[in-house]
């Protein structure tokens, strides 16, 4: 195995493990910029993981090779109408954001389940047949050395992920919304006073958070494990929100963290077809991600502080 | 709008959540053509019906009063221990491998000796993301979710690759522990119809019992609950804010972890190989969240779990409602608790105007705002 293969293999599965990871992530930005804590993301991505494959065994044979992305979107969709819950019971309802978000992550499993059951009388569905394969860009796969790395049968939602996040990343600093996005999160008083909707912030902020989250399920319910069941999202929305606060909730960072993420968990799991990898015992392996990121974290980030006003409610008085 | 005194309301609302979330469970029931009365009535038969099914129903509950308290410890001082089930998981693997290893010694030895090596491993988890939060100030949440992963696998490898083949039965399985090491009660097992009921549940008791005098009656309790209330004004008052989230995150983990060991020397006498977070962790977290962190709020959060989750068994069997729906109503539950606020709109305290006191969970960053919490309630 040549370094070029090894490095190709290395790059295209840290791409898939962290796709979902990155669009979750920069859901929970986008949530807790408005002021409001999100810790029920990996509820969320259930709920898109569920739609996603529900969507795709009903319309594989009818769309084909486009499946996939209208999956995404009906993940997305669906992440969002489940989201609202969330958003009400904050930001009408005084809700405590951190119970609330635990009842997202306690709802959608059995949720998810029960439906299945309802819909196909059986635990789990069955596999879907259009997934998100590899995919080459045309003209970019050719480039000497880069072009196989990074272009060649690698992942086509993850290019996406990171357009994606460099997009919300220009929004959140550069436009009027995200500046005003970060007022409600930073002081809702103050925001209020210049005469900026609070509430409608808000929730626009945990709406985008349900469309990514349930867009990060759809991503890895297509690409990863290719059906649902109740172990499809087992802690990938935890990862999520880890990588948020891990990348200092901007868009960017929590990009990177994901792409980190996603590299610690793919050697993990591709680390004994590699030379050197495979003699290391797969305990250290598995556990390397998770070590890694406390060590990281408390060597070079030590404090990470969250928006001002993230986590409590803002209730305009009369 | 009803008139009634603050105090009553504090008991009307768990009560209304309760049934809105049952209410929303028949609704979906409904949706897909199940038939919510029968289900409701098989549930309650299967869990209190029978002793069998009120021994399984105590039993259930036992762990869940501990992962509850150790999640309530750290809520106290401001912390979101979200890492119950790795601390949980820490002390069912200790206490099975210590009694194993130690099959000879009189139980008055070896059954303490076990418990005790459960605990103190549960709290060295969560100590951990304790001691790192305490001197660095690395966010607890981020470090204990990663050490639920860590325990996972770790847990995996030691009993897969460390412990000596002659305590295990197969690599997933451990054999037996033998009764000196055993939490179970031959004359209380038969009592309640040869159910897994074990002594467990008197010391759930006992611990519900200490978690409330700490908290209300000794000064580390009291210091606790003032640098989760406010950490500038305790530190202020001369209290030190790391003593406090180390004690705290210990004592939180040392209950955790004391649910890993009933679950392991009382429910099923072996450990085996887990694939996820054990669930014993994140219900403690709702029966913490719906006890509303009172020792006597999680008790009865307990029980409500236990019987709607083993009713929930006898549901599936006998009325053929899949199972989910039972944590369909918990969850239910658990976000009326949260939007206690409307509830606590349908009535009208009849002294004068109280601010409405809202749920006491959240962490310490949750501070209330002073311009926006006036008492509109």
């Amino acid at each position: 195995m040549n370094l070029m293969t090894i490095l190709s293999l290395l790059v295209s599965s840290t791409f898939v493990y962290s796709t979902p990871l990155i669009f979750t992530s920069l859901g929970g930005v986008y949530s807790e910029n408005s002021g409001i804590t999100n810790v029920g993301l990996e509820g969320i991505m259930t709920m898109g993981a569920f739609a996603s494959v529900v969507f795709n065994l009903t319309f594989a044979s009818s769309l084909g090779k486009l499946t996939p992305w209208l999956g995404l979107v009906v993940g997305g969709v669906v992440g969002m109408i489940f989201s609202l819950l969330h958003a009400v019971a904050t930001i009408n309802f005084h809700a405590d954001h951190v119970i609330s978000g635990t009842v997202l992550n306690l709802m959608a499993p059995p949720l998810g389940v029960f439906l299945v059951k309802a819909i196909y009388d059986k635990g789990q569905t069955e596999n879907i047949t259009q997934s998100f394969g590899y995919f080459s860009f045309p003209g970019l796969a050719d480039i000497p050395v880069i072009g196989p790395i990074f272009f060649r049968n690698t992942s086509a939602p993850a290019w996406l992920a990171i357009v994606v996040s460099i997009a919300l990343w220009w929004i959140l600093y550069k436009t009027r919304f995200g500046l005003r996005l970060r007022a409600c999160g930073e002081n809702p008083q103050a925001a209020d006073t210049m005469g900026i909707n609070v509430y409608g912030m808000r929730y626009a902020g945990v709406l985008i958070s349900g469309l990514l989250g349930g867009v990060g399920g759809a991503v890895f319910a297509q690409a990863i494990s290719g059906n649902f069941s109740i172990s499809t999202i087992v802690g990938q929305g935890f990862m999520a929100l880890a990588a948020m606060i891990f990348g200092k909730w901007n868009p960017l960072g929590g990009m990177l963290a994901s792409l980190f993420f996603g590299f610690a968990q793919s050697l993990s799991i591709i680390g004994n077809q590699l030379p050197f990898f495979n003699h290391i015992p797969s305990v250290y392996m598995q556990i390397a991600p998770y070590v890694i990121t406390i060590v990281i974290l408390v060597l070079f980030f030590g404090k990470s502080v969250a928006p001002a006003a993230d986590g409590q409610n803002y209730i305009k008085s009369k | 709008m009803l008139k009634v005194k603050p105090k009553t309301k504090k008991i009307l609302v768990p009560i209304i959540s309760i049934l809105a979330g049952f209410i929303v469970g028949a609704l979906i029931m409904l949706v897909w053509s199940y038939n919510p009365i029968e289900a409701y009535s098989s549930m309650f038969t299967s869990a209190l019906g029978n002793m069998n099914g009120i021994g399984e129903t105590i039993r259930e509950a036992t762990p869940l009063i501990f992962t509850a308290i150790g999640f309530a410890i750290a809520s106290n001082a401001g912390f979101f221990n979200i890492g119950l089930p790795g601390q949980a998981q820490a002390g069912w693997l200790t206490s099975i491998w210590v009694v194993l290893a130690n099959q000879n010694l009189p139980k008055i030895v070896l059954l303490p000796l076990a418990i005790i090596a459960g605990v103190i491993a549960g709290a060295f988890v969560a100590g951990i993301a304790g001691w790192l939060r305490a001197q660095f100030g690395t966010n607890e949440v981020i470090t204990t979710i990663m050490l639920n992963y860590i325990v996972l696998y770790s847990c995996q490898y030691l009993m897969q690759q460390v412990m000596s083949q002659k305590l295990r039965i197969d690599t997933d399985t451990t054999k037996t522990i033998a009764p000196n090491g055993s939490l179970r009660i031959e004359w209380l097992s038969s009592m309640f119809g040869d159910s897994r009921i074990n002594a467990g549940i008197f010391l759930a008791l006992i611990g519900a019992f200490l978690y409330w005098y700490l908290m209300k009656k000794t000064t580390t309790g009291f210091e606790i609950r003032s640098v989760g209330a406010n950490p500038y004004a305790s530190r202020y008052a001369g209290m030190s804010t790391k003593k406090n989230i180390l004690y705290s995150m210990i004592l939180s983990g040392g209950f955790a972890g004391f649910g890993g060991v009933v679950q392991g020397l009382g429910t099923y006498q072996n450990y085996f190989t887990q694939t996820t977070s054990l669930d014993i962790g994140w219900d403690g977290l709702s029966v913490a969240l719906l006890g509303g962190g009172t020792a006597i709020g999680i008790l009865l959060a307990a029980f409500l779990f236990s019987i709607l989750k083993i009713g929930g068994l006898g549901m599936q069997t006998i009325a053929g409602i899949p199972y989910e729906i039972v944590s369909i109503v918990i969850a239910a539950i658990i976000f009326f608790v949260a939007i206690q606020y409307v509830i606590g709109l349908l009535f009208k305290n009849n002294k004068e105007k109280v601010p409405n006191s809202e749920a006491e969970t959240g962490p310490a960053t949750v501070s209330k705002t002073t311009t926006s919490e006036g008492g509109q309630g």
